[in-house]
């Protein structure tokens, strides 16, 4: 067993490091406060190649690992969890399942941009009604000649309004059930695809969260992903994956706010010492640290599975749900860590603890976590 | 054009401490990088190459462990690495160390421009640029921020940052230049560089693989030896001297009459 990263991955990390703290890091807190999606940085995401990191060379891509991506999610996350998501969002939930059922002509004219970063991607699954019971579609696509008419609204899709290329499920043949769930490819600006409300959130609030309506959308027959009916196992797959992303979201603004306390920590002086002397806040950082080392290990586990071609669905699902237990524990402890002053906006903390409470709940709230690994372990 | 950079791995200064009893570096967990103006050098290099094409080989001299900082400089964008590398080489002061790259660039054949960093952050010389110059007999020109190339052939204008402004020079090629600092400072390695960077391959070359004369090579050739390094005792303390401007003038001026800094008739 071994441990290590490569130099070359390490290298990767140093970069991204070097990357998020000049150009991301900066402007993280106003664009927060804000609520201001940045097309600027994620450019830059993709000038410095991260976009293609899981891709074939064919496709744009570097030709790496999942492994490198996620670290990549991780160092970037640190920094700012909008740019995280973001990011992560494209890569895992729009690029990854048309590299994964795509066509060569749809990864050619899809997947390509999305790996240079030169476009930006979403997904489309949530809908009002359609949360946690994914299956409940109402959005339904009607076939017509060469094309697929869609109609329908999806809630609280994230890179909505700023990508260009969407995943969205729809429902092809109701009768059918989940198996009546198709996957599409729809590009923005197509006649019949506008966008709604702009979600007003707690925390990442730099990422954009919008509303996508479809209404007599017509699309080409080649958009659909796949073949009709498999939609929903195409959604679930490409869940299983983006839950790493998320999983390394959250480990990364748990390291953040460890990072935070412990160097307050050591600043701060109370009683006529560092506030780091008193074994009631070095306790906390302990279990703080431990919690962020377990959470990374649970996740690297979880992408190596996926870098291997072996099963990672379960292991994805315990990295998501215990890395995001663990960033609001560690982000909760953090404010605690810095009392008054961790309540107050002139300091990071905060942010990260808003940032943190979403990791439970998209990609499957933790209690559907709960259920993945039940159902796997109880098989 | 054909550019050489000469790059050192070095001990990341701002984290290292020297030990008060032995007055020795404290290496261990110190982590090594490119040191900073060679990048800068890298920096300028790139530039040049991008805007005239050509190639950059990065030349360095030290241990294996080396071959990490030249990696990072292939990341960059550079498209050579070599790494001279043997005990011989081992203990050298700057005279032997730019003896040893002098031959280094001379096997590597061809070149219009060499560029170095200022100084290592480790050293702090800033002689070994200059003292390869002499071994090459070329010219040199030191604390170089900006490079005009010419036509084919042409002389160079470097622009030369001094504390009084920038001086203009204009030098033909082959020229050897020390850099500071250099535009927006180094790039980043963009992903796709990282993978070709741990594709390619590091030269290495020993003490056979150069034309060298072994007697003043390494700790041999070197006259300059490090008998101890220490920090200087840190003496500062401050006063305030209040008062108006003349008055306060008056008290100064009897202290530092006082400590013969100035002298009793002044
Ligand atoms: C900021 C943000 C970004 C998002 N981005 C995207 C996106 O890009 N694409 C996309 O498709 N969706 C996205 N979502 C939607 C997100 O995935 C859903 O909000 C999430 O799946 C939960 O659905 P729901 O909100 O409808 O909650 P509900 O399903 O209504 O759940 C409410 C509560 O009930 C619990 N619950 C529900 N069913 C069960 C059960 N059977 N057993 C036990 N507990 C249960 C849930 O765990 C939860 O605690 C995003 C959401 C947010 C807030």
């Amino acid at each position: 067993m071994d441990f290590k990263l490569t130099a070359e991955q390490e290298m990767l990390r140093k970069t991204v490091q070097e990357f998020a703290a000049k150009e991301v890091a900066p402007t993280a807190a106003q664009r927060d406060e804000d609520e201001q999606f940045s097309r600027d940085i994620y450019n830059k995401v993709g000038a410095l190649g991260l976009t293609g990191i899981p891709f074939p060379e064919e496709y744009g891509g570097a030709g790496w690992d999942n492994l490198t991506y996620i670290i990549a999610v991780e160092e970037l996350s640190r920094a700012c969890a909008s740019t995280g998501i973001t990011f992560s969002a494209s890569i895992s939930l729009a690029a990854w399942p048309i590299l994964a059922y795509g066509t060569p002509e749809q990864k050619k004219q899809f997947l390509t941009p999305l790996a240079d970063g030169s476009k930006l991607g979403a997904f489309g699954l949530t809908e009002s009604g359609a949360g946690t019971d994914a299956a409940a579609q109402q959005t339904i696509a009607t076939a017509d000649g060469d094309n697929y008419i869609l109609n329908g609204v999806k809630t609280f899709i994230t890179n909505g309004g700023e990508a260009e290329i969407y995943v969205i499920m729809a429902m092809t043949d109701r009768s059918k059930g989940t198996r009546g769930i198709s996957a599409f490819i729809v590009e923005k600006d197509t006649p019949g695809f506008t966008f709604g409300a702009v979600e007003r959130k707690m925390g990442i609030r730099a990422s954009a969260t919008q509303e996508l309506i479809f209404r007599d959308c017509r699309i080409p027959k080649t958009n659909l992903l796949g073949r009709e009916g498999d939609g929903f196992k195409i959604a679930m797959a490409t869940l299983d994956g983006g839950r790493i992303g998320v999983a390394a979201q959250a480990l990364g603004i748990a390291q953040r706010a460890l990072d935070e306390a412990v160097k307050y920590a050591k600043e701060r002086r109370q009683f006529g010492k560092p506030i780091s002397s008193f074994q009631g806040i070095s306790f906390m950082l302990a279990d703080m640290a431990t919690q962020v080392e377990a959470a990374r290990l649970l996740t690297y586990r979880a992408a190596y599975q996926k870098d291997q071609g072996q099963p990672y669905s379960k292991e994805a699902a315990m990295a998501k749900m215990f890395a995001s237990d663990a960033a609001m524990q560690v982000t909760t402890n953090a404010v605690q860590v810095f009392g008054g002053y961790g309540y107050s906006r002139e300091y990071p903390v905060e942010r990260l603890m808003r940032d943190a409470k979403i990791t439970q709940i998209y990609e499957g709230t933790n209690q559907v976590q709960q259920m993945v690994v039940s159902a796997a372990i109880l098989r | 054009m054909k550019i050489v950079v000469c790059v050192k791995q070095v001990p990341d200064t701002t984290e290292v401490k020297i030990d008060p009893k032995t007055n020795t570096l404290m290496r261990q967990g110190v982590p090594s990088i490119v040191n900073p103006h060679d990048k800068h050098a890298l920096e300028m290099a790139l530039s040049l190459r991008d805007q005239l094409g050509g190639s950059v080989t990065v030349l360095s001299m030290g241990p294996m462990q080396s071959q990490e900082a030249l990696r990072e400089c292939l990341a960059m964008g550079a498209d050579h690495a070599v790494l001279l590398s043997d005990r011989a080489f081992g203990g050298a002061d700057t005279l032997a160390t730019s003896y040893t790259l002098a031959a280094g660039i001379r096997k590597i054949g061809e070149f219009d421009l060499i560029i170095c960093g200022k100084q290592a952050i480790d050293g702090d010389t800033a002689q070994v640029g200059p003292e390869m110059a002499e071994h090459l007999g070329i010219p040199h020109i030191t604390y170089a921020s900006q490079v005009e190339a010419g036509a084919d052939g042409a002389p160079v204008r470097v622009h030369r940052d001094g504390e009084e402004g920038t001086e203009i020079l204009e030098v033909k090629l082959p020229v050897l230049l020390t850099v500071t600092h250099y535009g927006d400072g180094p790039r980043l390695p963009v992903v796709k560089g990282i993978r070709r960077a741990f594709r390619a391959e590091v030269d290495v070359w020993s003490v056979n693989d150069v034309e060298v004369d072994r007697n003043v090579l390494g700790l041999k050739g070197s006259p300059t030896q490090v008998r101890r390094i220490f920090s200087p005792d840190k003496r500062c303390g401050c006063e305030m001297i209040p008062g108006d401007a003349c008055a306060a003038a008056s008290v100064v001026a009897t202290k530092l009459r006082e400590l013969r800094i100035i002298g009793v008739g002044s």
